[in-house]
């Protein structure tokens, strides 16, 4: 017989057919759509699109602002994981809020805030013109707005592991005479590793997909301040859908990759990894 | 209490109120002081300009009901997903995370692809309900819907998993038929994990920028979203404008996630 808390075998039916229509209309279709536009002509023209030398500058371009953006927020998130759960202080609240403030905050307005200091007209414009540095439509403006869309990712995936963690094995190392970062090295870093790659993976996934803080920062200079989206935006208004379709591919294929890879941790770990966003 | 302090805080703080200050913080405080170079009243005017008003309603409007849209939705997955055992489970698991792994650009492709009047959903809402979906406000909602829903699913999720069988158990025990339990018992406890859904569904959908520019067409008054009015004025570097735009979105979010919050505490009281 049917326990009391178990749904009929009807409905169960039902509502597993429904979830998965769900999943074939709201995510199964947009990705399969993307490999479909890019492929329309076949394999050639899409992996010409590619070979373009302009989608070839982007790529560089998108790989070099991840390369300095990522290792910024491991380095800050690391350092803030440790602060906050391996040591007491007040405000500690706050700092966490604070830290998980840039993912409630929109990615356009992400950008505009660095344009309002370092843009022409911003509190620092005259200046930077003055001494001939360019940091909005160049590579300095562009590394901002992505640290910051991607500021949370490593620290909010490490400070549950690492509170739960406790602190025992650290007071033992620190009883022993190791210092801070000896400590944090030696004792803390092996036990959060898998978390802490989780972390710089989803990091890195946002950092080279994002596009609407990029965008406000860009000046969308083919060849020079051009990522691989802001690459796919160019093309698609340009009515090259095959070609913005193949670098959305590529794009998209990062992201699975990375969901993959983030399954793969959690399968290491045994445990769920905080959510992307 | 852990025993003695560990070393190393000063070090891990200084770095953390750093990195902190310099690329959040002190950015967004220029937000705060910018919108004032135009006076409050320039800024009431910014703010009331039909078109800016049109694209705040929209925006915020969409993300609602989004977030709306997406509480039966994920609620559904979520069930499914913790309650059953069945193949492909997993893989319907690791799809939710699709829109977070996606990139927005491509998702706004994609999308638009496939409401198209020739793509895949398009042809068909078209021909059978004459519905135009693309380049309409309801592209906007539809994309914001996709942005919105995983929230929902990965905050009922866990409480959904971890909802003690034997709450579940008892009202059985003591007659109550399977929609009462569910109404009575699992839905009350799920309460908290629906809100914090939408309104973190909510957060990012009404910021939202790659997924929706390409679906809705950014017609003035009618299908044009409050960032995208950011990125216009930006360009007519109108700065004092855009900044004055991003305030109001910001602050209008964060009132809203206040509230929610307040609800949230609410609901806990009135169920202890």
């Amino acid at each position: 017989m049917r326990r009391p808390t178990e749904d009929a075998p009807w409905l169960r039916a039902l509502l597993i057919g429904l979830a998965v229509l769900v999943a074939v209309l709201v995510f199964l279709a947009p990705l399969a759509i993307v490999f479909v536009e890019a492929l329309r002509r076949g394999v050639q023209p899409a992996l010409a699109a590619l070979a373009d030398p302009d989608a070839m500058a982007a790529v560089r371009l998108t790989l070099l602002v991840a390369a300095i953006s990522v290792p910024v927020n491991a380095v800050g998130g690391v350092a803030a994981a440790w602060a906050v759960a391996k040591h007491d202080f007040p405000g500690k609240r706050l700092l966490v809020v604070l830290i998980e403030l840039p993912f409630s905050v929109s990615p356009v307005i992400s950008g505009l805030v660095y344009v309002l200091l370092f843009g022409a007209q911003g509190y620092l414009g005259p200046w930077l013109r003055e001494h001939d540095i360019q940091i909005i439509f160049a590579l300095p403006g562009l590394v901002l707005a992505t640290v910051f869309v991607t500021f949370p990712f490593v620290a909010r995936t490490l400070i549950p592991l690492m509170q739960e963690q406790g602190r025992e094995e650290e007071e033992a190392a620190a009883t022993l005479g190791a210092g801070g970062l000896v400590t944090l090295w030696r004792v803390t870093l092996p036990n959060v590793k898998w978390a802490l790659l989780a972390g710089v993976l989803l990091c890195n996934a946002r950092a080279m997909g994002e596009f609407g803080a990029v965008s406000v920062v860009s000046g969308h200079v083919r060849g020079q301040t051009n990522t691989m989206p802001l690459h796919v935006e160019i093309l698609y208004n340009e009515y090259m859908f095959v070609g913005a379709f193949a670098v959305a591919a590529l794009l998209a294929l990062l992201g699975l990759l990375t969901l993959g890879a983030k399954a793969l941790l959690e399968w290491l770990t045994a445990r769920p990894l905080r959510g992307v966003a | 209490m852990a025993g003695r302090a560990l070393p190393g805080f000063g070090l891990s703080i200084g770095v953390t109120l750093a990195w902190l200050g310099l690329i959040v913080l002190i950015p967004l405080a220029a937000l705060a002081l910018k919108p004032w170079e135009l006076g409050a009243a320039g800024i009431w005017a910014v703010l009331t300009q039909e078109r800016v008003a049109a694209a705040l309603r929209l925006s915020f409007g969409a993300a609602l009901l989004a977030a709306l849209a997406s509480l039966p939705v994920g609620l559904l997955l979520a069930w499914v997903i913790t309650r059953y055992r069945f193949a492909g489970r997993k893989l319907l698991d690791a799809l939710v995370d699709l829109p977070f792994a996606l990139p927005t650009a491509v998702a706004g492709l994609a999308l638009t692809a496939l409401f198209a009047t020739n793509g895949w959903f398009g042809e068909p809402l078209a021909a059978w309900f004459g519905w135009r979906i693309a380049y309409t406000p309801a592209g906007v909602a539809v994309a914001l819907f996709f942005v919105a829903l995983p929230f929902v699913v990965r905050t009922v999720e866990p409480v959904l998993r971890d909802l003690a069988a034997d709450a579940e158990e008892a009202a059985a025990t003591l007659g109550a038929t399977r929609a009462q339990t569910v109404l009575r018992v699992i839905l009350p406890a799920l309460a908290p994990a629906l809100l914090t859904g939408f309104g973190l569904g909510f957060a990012r959908a009404v910021g939202e920028y790659g997924s929706v520019i390409f679906i809705a067409g950014n017609m003035p008054m009618v299908s044009e979203i409050a960032p995208l009015l950011i990125v216009v004025q930006l360009e007519q570097f109108n700065y004092a404008a855009a900044a004055a735009i991003g305030l109001a979105m910001l602050l209008l979010s964060f009132a809203l996630l206040l509230a929610l919050a307040g609800l949230r505490l609410a609901l806990r009281r009135n169920a202890a």
